[in-house]
């Protein structure tokens, strides 16, 4: 982007407005492909992305303004030269790798003499040479979304929309996708990535982001990180003075989020540190790089840092030395395909353990048998000190579970649920009702009462569904990826409320496969391919992925990265 | 080749290797219609036969042995007990017998006379067997008296030959098996190909391929043309399987049959085009299916229940079953032979629907997935 002139957006949309029904999906977007740029569209789950991206790819008319591909409007658009990802791939299951290839090789009319050229360079680009044969339905996440990408740049288009190619992926596939589709930008090709990944927005030209149907900020991520430049610290805290620095902070009206990382705490200040860091005891030399999530709740207007008063009601456990929840070497098989295999933690009363892994890794298939849902081909587990093995209903009754989809009924309204779930729970007239008066006022849900739970916004359903788990006040709490796909606020909000849980006594297993989360555990597990391939505190994570000499990792992702390609190499040493 | 070409082939390949190594089409389109032919063939069978029944004979005179000599060779009956009537109650309540026929103490002395009446008890809880047993076993009776008086006498002035046409025996299989290629072709018609759109909705591969050129048109074309194929594919393993099996006449020609299959298949993919057209889900769209296509050519059709004996408006609801023009046309050409009088009308409708329901289907096709 050197040089005067801007080149002529390859698309463009102008004050897009699209709504269904009576929800706006985009009020008034505008964005601008350029070529040779990664453009980024930022924003949670239901914020619009999906539909901005079929407009420009002329599968969705607007209601209003209007969207431009290639000189024309999007849907005469000149197909051949359009590259499309959609969130689901596009790929026939059950077609090959080169089937799915020769498919949209026709349909996207490259000429039959560049056919073996183009193919041999786009499975060596991906790296999926070795499974020409292999029906797509056979692999994994990450190679089916390599294969997407192929089938999208079978003939090279000028413009690439990539929706959400990050999701469910594991951290080093994700990197390889990112890099792959940053060389073809580097060629002249304008891509636009959209993604729920903040830290992915970091590393694009230019950035939309995107909430609720409307752009928050547009243009290049340095801006809105100039923004907030000395407004990021981060200090260490003894874990015995956190609480009570953590209070202190709330009180402050300097401070707009307050997170744990790891042993230390990361603060967003009003105004750089220099200005405001005096009354808090903080210096400049506390101040680290800001973050591109840093922006977002900046742009938000700031987290809600009042006290958890779902911990402030909720009675204490009472204190235990034995594990609240144990997994003795829990492996599950469904024929030939170990789902997981060998797992074993224990995790002690009062603190929150978290399970990390791609989708598909095992995670939830862990979960699932430690809530006996599922029952163990091998080994056990104990929840609350109730055996799996002989005593399941009375481990079920003492655990809250909120599972990783919505799963409360759509067509009931909010109380009907909330009534529901605390009959299961054995909670029954005056408690049921003072439990339900209770959570509805945590949790805001007064509004929505008698709406049905299908239609609620997003973060709503989620609160709902925390709401149903922890009615009952179970002392162990399972969280089945609670912030997928919620903005940062909400994220905050769930995490203020389960770290204040954890102080009242309560133990939190959660699986999530935001990286940066992981800094909210005590410990956490690695779960890859089944595998419990590293345990620890974030700290101690970090520090093994550095290896014995080298510094540690920055981030957990990189953490997670590094344990996962020593990992592969372990197994590939397993297989010489 | 031109660019049009080359897309619709690659869908067309695409769509073909979908189908081979989709075990439940192979299913629908070649295991299923063998079994259907089979159940039509050998359990439902819609022919009389032989009624098992129990006579209580109560009478030792010549007449009345001469009269249970008669049910014990007519063709309708099978006597399978004797005793008295409490006795057989017994069995008619346990279901071993469907009827009794009681000949009463004093039968050959009323016989003589020229009267002689018998009494017949039946389960009233099956109507139609009540009613088959009660008039067959009044027939019996008719003609062994007839034939009685007869006997010295010459041969009565009018003789009554019943005779069925085309179906000398009456074989209901032979109009069923007919009947049964039209629900397979429905099947595969309508309920499959309403199924495959459905699912390229479902798994997200309508709106890949929807981005790239091409055509929707073309898009129809390669969905229509294999389970064209898949449909005349079954139509002839279904005759195949009913010819030899069963030994169902095949008096028409093949060029009728392939016609008249050809302008019901062209009928029933609009069906079900139309069908996934206005429904994106595979469970919406069986639904859908199986009331708006299947159901109809099963019951509305001719094919078990008389058109001609339905209620009037039943007669005009008909009218809009598309398998209500393939059911004569194809009991036709199995039994009678080729009359293209009968045919062309026929297929003619087959057409008419078939446009609209392509029509409609091509007005609904939009490129857009929202």
């Amino acid at each position: 982007m050197s040089g005067a002139a801007t080149p002529a957006p390859l698309a463009q949309a102008l004050g897009v407005v699209k709504r269904f029904g009576a929800i706006t999906a985009l009020d008034g977007v505008d964005i601008t492909i350029l070529p040779g740029e990664m453009t980024g569209l930022v924003g949670p789950d239901g914020a619009g992305k999906t539909t901005l991206i079929r407009i420009l790819a002329g599968l969705v008319d607007p209601d209003g303004g209007e969207a431009q591909v290639l000189g024309a409007i999007a849907t005469q658009a000149r197909r051949e030269r359009l590259g499309y990802m959609p969130q689901r791939f596009g790929l026939y299951e059950d077609l090959s790798v080169i089937e799915n290839l020769n498919l949209y090789a026709d349909l996207r009319e490259l000429p039959q003499g560049e056919r073996e050229a183009t193919f041999g360079r786009l499975l060596d680009f991906t790296d999926l040479a070795r499974f020409r044969t292999r029906l797509a339905g056979q692999l994994s996440g990450g190679m089916k979304q390599k294969l997407g990408l192929a089938c999208a740049l079978v003939s090279k288009p000028d413009v690439l929309l990539l929706d959400e190619p990050g999701v469910g992926v594991d951290p080093v596939s994700r990197h390889e996708l990112w890099d792959m589709v940053r060389a073809l930008s580097g060629e002249g090709v304008g891509v636009l990535w959209s993604t729920a990944y903040l830290d992915e927005a970091e590393r694009c030209d230019r950035v939309y982001l995107l909430s609720e149907g409307r752009l928050l900020h547009a243009g290049p991520p340095a801006d809105l990180m100039d923004r907030m430049a000395g407004r990021v610290v981060q200090i260490g805290v003894p874990a015995s003075q956190r609480r009570e620095r953590m209070r202190a902070l709330r009180a402050s009206g300097a401070v707009m989020d307050a997170v744990r990382h790891g042993e230390s705490l990361r603060l967003l200040l009003r105004a750089p540190v220099a200005e405001v860091g005096g009354e808090l005891g903080l210096s400049a030399d506390d101040a680290i790089a800001p973050r591109f999530e840093d922006g977002f709740i900046d742009a938000l207007g700031g987290a809600d840092l009042a006290e958890s008063a779902l911990a402030a009601q909720y009675r204490a456990i009472p204190e235990n030395d034995a594990p609240a929840i144990e997994a003795r070497g829990l492996t599950k098989r469904y024929g030939a395909f170990t789902a997981a295999s060998d797992i074993r933690f224990a995790v002690p009363r009062g603190t929150i353990f978290g399970l990390l892994g791609p989708n598909g890794a095992g995670k939830s298939t862990t979960f699932k048998m430690l809530c006996g849902l599922i029952t163990a081909t091998q080994g056990t587990g104990s929840v609350a000190g109730h055996d799996l093995r002989r005593a399941k209903a009375d481990a079920r009754q003492s655990l809250g579970y909120m599972a990783q989809k919505f799963s409360l009924y759509g067509d009931l309204s909010v109380r009907q649920n909330l009534a529901f779930f605390a009959g299961i729970y054995g909670l029954s007239g005056g408690a049921a009702r003072a439990a339900i008066d209770h959570v509805t006022q945590i949790f805001h849900l007064a509004p929505f009462l008698d709406m049905n739970a299908g239609t609620l916004p997003l973060g709503f359903r989620q609160r709902l569904s925390l709401a149903c788990a922890v009615m009952h006040q179970p002392p162990v709490l399972f969280l089945d990826e609670p912030t997928s796909g919620v903005d940062p606020l909400v994220r905050r909000e769930f995490w203020n409320h389960i770290t204040a849980l954890v102080d009242r006594g309560v133990t939190v297993l959660v699986t999530t496969h935001f990286m940066d989360e992981a800094e909210y555990c005590d410990r956490i597990a690695l779960i890859y391919r089944s595998r419990q391939i590293a345990t620890g505190t974030p700290d101690e994570l970090r520090a093994a992925a550095g290896g014995p000499d080298g510094p540690p990792a920055a981030s957990m992702e990189e953490a997670f990265a590094a344990l996962i390609r020593a990992a592969d190499a372990e197994r590939e040493e397993e297989a010489a | 080749m031109s660019l049009p070409a080359r897309r619709l082939r690659a869908m067309l390949v695409k769509e073909t290797w979908q189908i081979l190594r989709d075990p439940s089409t192979i299913l629908i389109a070649f295991v299923l219609p063998v079994i259907l032919i089979l159940i039509f063939g050998y359990a439902l069978n819609l022919d009389t036969g032989r009624t098992r029944i129990g006579i209580s004979q109560q009478d030792g005179g010549e007449a009345a042995v001469s009269l249970a000599g008669a049910f014990r060779q007519s063709p309708w009956f099978d006597v399978v007990a004797t005793g008295d009537v409490p006795h057989l109650k017994d069995q008619l309540v346990a279901g071993t017998i469907r009827g009794i026929v009681a000949i009463p103490q004093d039968f050959s002395r009323q016989a003589t006379r020229g009267g002689g009446a018998i009494e017949v008890i039946t389960d009233g809880s099956q109507p139609n067997n009540a009613a088959f047993v009660a008039s067959y076993a009044e027939g019996v009776r008719q003609n062994w008296a007839a034939a009685r008086s007869a006997r010295p006498a010459a041969a009565p002035p009018l003789d009554l030959t019943l005779r069925y046409w085309f179906n000398p025996g009456s074989i209901s299989r032979y109009f069923l098996v007919p009947g049964a290629i039209a629900i397979v072709m429905t099947m595969i018609g309508s309920l499959l190909t309403a199924l495959v759109l459905a699912r390229e909705w479902e798994r997200g591969t309508m709106e890949a391929i929807m981005a790239t050129p091409l055509g929707m048109g073309e898009l129809l074309v390669s969905k229509v043309v294999p389970y064209y194929v898949l449909g005349l594919g079954a139509m002839v393993t279904c005759t195949v399987v009913s010819l030899v099996l069963f030994g169902v006449p095949f008096r028409g020609t093949v060029l009728a049959l392939l016609a008249i299959s050809s302008c019901y298949l062209f009928c029933a993919l609009g069906q079900g085009l139309m069908i996934s057209a206005l429904s994106r889900s595979q469970y919406v769209a069986s639904q859908i299916a199986l009331l708006a296509a299947f159901l109809p050519s099963l019951l509305l059709s001719g094919f078990i229940y008389e058109i001609s004996s339905a209620p009037v408006w039943v007669q005009w609801v008909t009218r809009i079953v598309p398998a209500r023009y393939l059911i004569p046309s194809l009991q036709t050409v199995f039994l009678a032979g080729d009359d293209w009088g009968l045919f062309l009308p026929d297929m003619g409708m087959m057409l008419l629907f078939g446009a609209v329901f392509f029509g409609i289907t091509l007005a609904k096709t939009k490129r857009r997935v929202a």
